[in-house]
């Protein structure tokens, strides 16, 4: 029986200092993440001590050099946030990594939650720029010069399924769930075959299919194996193959369908064999064709189209529903797949209010249209950058988002609340409460710890391994019994 | 009435473009969950569709004109400084 898909996402945005001929990318990110202020949460650390992204999936740790900075330098680039999220520098891109959420709408919740955390940090971080300079921010994978920049997902799963069960059934899923969930781009790059526009950001730099590398030739699956989580028990599929999405309807679907599709992976639902003969050629291929009919080739010799194949996984899925309790709110995410494949078979034209890909597309032919540019115009180029602007009122999603030209899967209530809370139902409703509640005493996080310094005593680290453990229900009464951090360490003891 | 200057094709996918979202609000309102796409188009008249049309490419034009405030002047010097080093 599949485990519940406990999720969560990381983004990096690309960043820059307009007018600022000396801009530095670091010190951008360290001022952005200092100015976002949430009471009692400025001096915590992050604790290294429990990371280990060198460890491979397929059984072997790899060389190389942990990173652990000084304690000065980790608080300066390290927030942990009262919603659970952790909001820090990583390289040279400021990055949000949500909550873990159980299902794909409150996924979609958080994620956006962190749009809106970046965005206020950016207009606070805007007010020490110099006269004439304005920080921008874009939640996007590339500067569209051979640069790119990861949203990353993770799911947890179960440690008996063996990964290469997971590669073989989940790389023809990956390299064709962009028909819905690309976020859409002018050109190509980093070598790829020349053309005008395409469905996915991050497609073009993809050069091998399983390995553990994230910023040189990038593999279509990770073996990067740091659970986060009782390592006997659990992975952490760490998926750097998705593109940054504005659009909730393809957020939504992106992390609904894959978390599905794990879940039949782990209860050997995946009875069709659909390998193909060479998926980093045919992610491209794929990306490269928004008329969406290109034929990738299977291993069998089989031809089929990109959304041929997301309905073969579809078929699937649905068979493997019926008359099983599945995760909250799976449900109606097999019924939107659905809806959303259907259209896309149709015309993909009909999800300009729902798709990143086609939105941006239409935006930009209609402009081109009436100002007679072509697609290597610097107008063309400055569009599709601009579709991912954070600024509410200059961004291009937003623009579309507030002329009710975009559907939308969550409210703005919802969003601004997860902004400060953290979700119910994971262990980042304890994360985010002990910062809350005990902040001055908070010494240092994880996502499967939090540590406290209560007076002289010695650092105590309370660990959980267990992400479904630490939600309200569990803590709620815990928390009622422990006014101070003392009690509360002193009851866990008990 | 105002003669169209845009390529066939362009003008008609403005035209798709604002009739999906249209389409979308319908479904919004009945709270439905979508998927049949029937009666477009269903005959009430070339007039009323012409005028349809004409409403629909306002619309689009005012969209336009609305990212033409807001893109960023000098495109071609922003776009060209847009730079980031890799991160994962």
């Amino acid at each position: 029986m599949a485990i519940p898909k406990v999720m969560g996402t990381e983004i990096e945005y690309g960043i820059t200092v307009k007018n600022d001929r000396d801009f530095d990318p670091i010190s951008s990110c360290v001022l952005l993440v200092n100015s976002y202020r949430e009471d009692s949460t400025a001096k915590i650390l992050w604790d290294y001590d429990q990371e280990n992204p060198l460890a491979d999936a397929r059984g072997f740790q790899v060389e190389g050099e942990k990173y652990t900075p000084n304690q000065q330098e980790n608080i300066a680039r390290n927030k942990t946030l009262a919603n659970g999220a952790r909001y820090y520098v990583d390289h040279a891109h400021p990055e949000y990594s949500c909550p873990e959420v159980t299902n794909a709408r409150d996924l979609v919740i958080f994620e956006k939650a962190g749009e809106r955390i970046v965005e206020l940090s950016r207009r606070e971080a805007n007010r020490v720029l110099p006269p004439g300079t304005q920080m921008l921010i874009y939640k996007n994978n590339s500067d569209r010069k051979g640069n790119s920049y990861g949203s990353h997902e993770n799911y947890l799963m179960d440690r008996r399924t063996s990964f290469k069960q997971i590669v073989e059934h989940l790389m023809p899923f990956f390299v064709t769930r962009q028909v819905y969930a690309g976020a859409g781009k002018v050109g190509s790059e980093n070598r790829s075959q020349p053309c005008d526009y395409q469905l996915s950001q991050r497609a073009d730099f993809f050069e091998t299919e399983v390995a553990l590398d994230t910023m040189v030739k990038r593999p279509i699956i990770n073996t990067r194996d740091e659970p986060h989580a009782d390592r006997e028990k659990y992975r952490r599929l760490h998926v750097i193959v998705g593109d940054a999405n504005m659009s909730e309807c393809a957020i939504y679907l992106r992390n609904g369908a894959t978390a599905i599709v794990l879940a039949m992976i782990e209860d050997g639902a995946i009875d069709r064999d659909l390998s193909l003969r060479d998926p980093v050629k045919a992610i491209k291929e794929v990306s490269h064709d928004p008329s969406l009919r290109h034929e990738v080739e299977l291993q069998s010799g089989r031809r089929m189209t990109a959304v041929q194949l997301q309905g073969e996984y579809l078929e699937m899925a649905q068979r493997y529903a019926t008359g099983r309790e599945l995760d909250p709110g799976a449900k109606e995410v097999l019924a939107y797949w659905e809806r959303v494949l259907t259209a896309l078979e149709r015309d993909p034209l009909e999800l300009a209010d729902q798709l990143d890909w086609v939105a941006k597309k239409v935006l930009i032919e209609s402009f081109m249209a009436r100002k007679q540019l072509d697609w290597d115009s610097p107008q063309v180029h400055m569009l599709d950058l601009q579709y991912h602007d954070l600024r509410p009122d200059k961004g291009l999603y937003y623009l579309l988002e507030r002329q009710g030209k975009i559907q939308r899967m969550v409210t703005d209530e919802e969003i601004e609340r997860a902004v400060h809370h953290p979700p119910e139902d994971t262990r980042a409703y304890f994360r985010g409460s002990c910062l809350r509640r005990y902040g001055a005493e908070v010494f240092g996080v994880n996502w499967d710890s939090i540590s406290f310094g209560i007076g002289d005593e010695p650092i105590k680290r309370v660990l959980m391994a267990e992400p479904l453990k630490g939600s309200k229900r569990h803590v709620e009464e815990l928390f009622r019994a422990s006014p101070t951090a003392a009690e509360l360490v002193k009851n866990l003891k008990s | 009435m105002k003669i169209l200057t845009t390529p066939r094709h362009s003008e008609q996918e403005h035209l798709r473009f604002v009739a999906a979202a249209e389409s979308q609000q319908q479904q919004k309102r009945g709270g439905g969950d979508g998927g049949d796409e029937g009666g477009k188009g269903s005959g009430k008249g070339a007039q009323k569709l012409a005028k349809k049309g004409e409403e629909l490419k306002e619309e689009m034009d005012a969209l336009i004109d609305e990212i033409d405030e807001v893109l960023e002047e000098n495109a071609e010097e922003f776009v060209k400084n847009y730079v980031q080093r890799g991160g994962q």
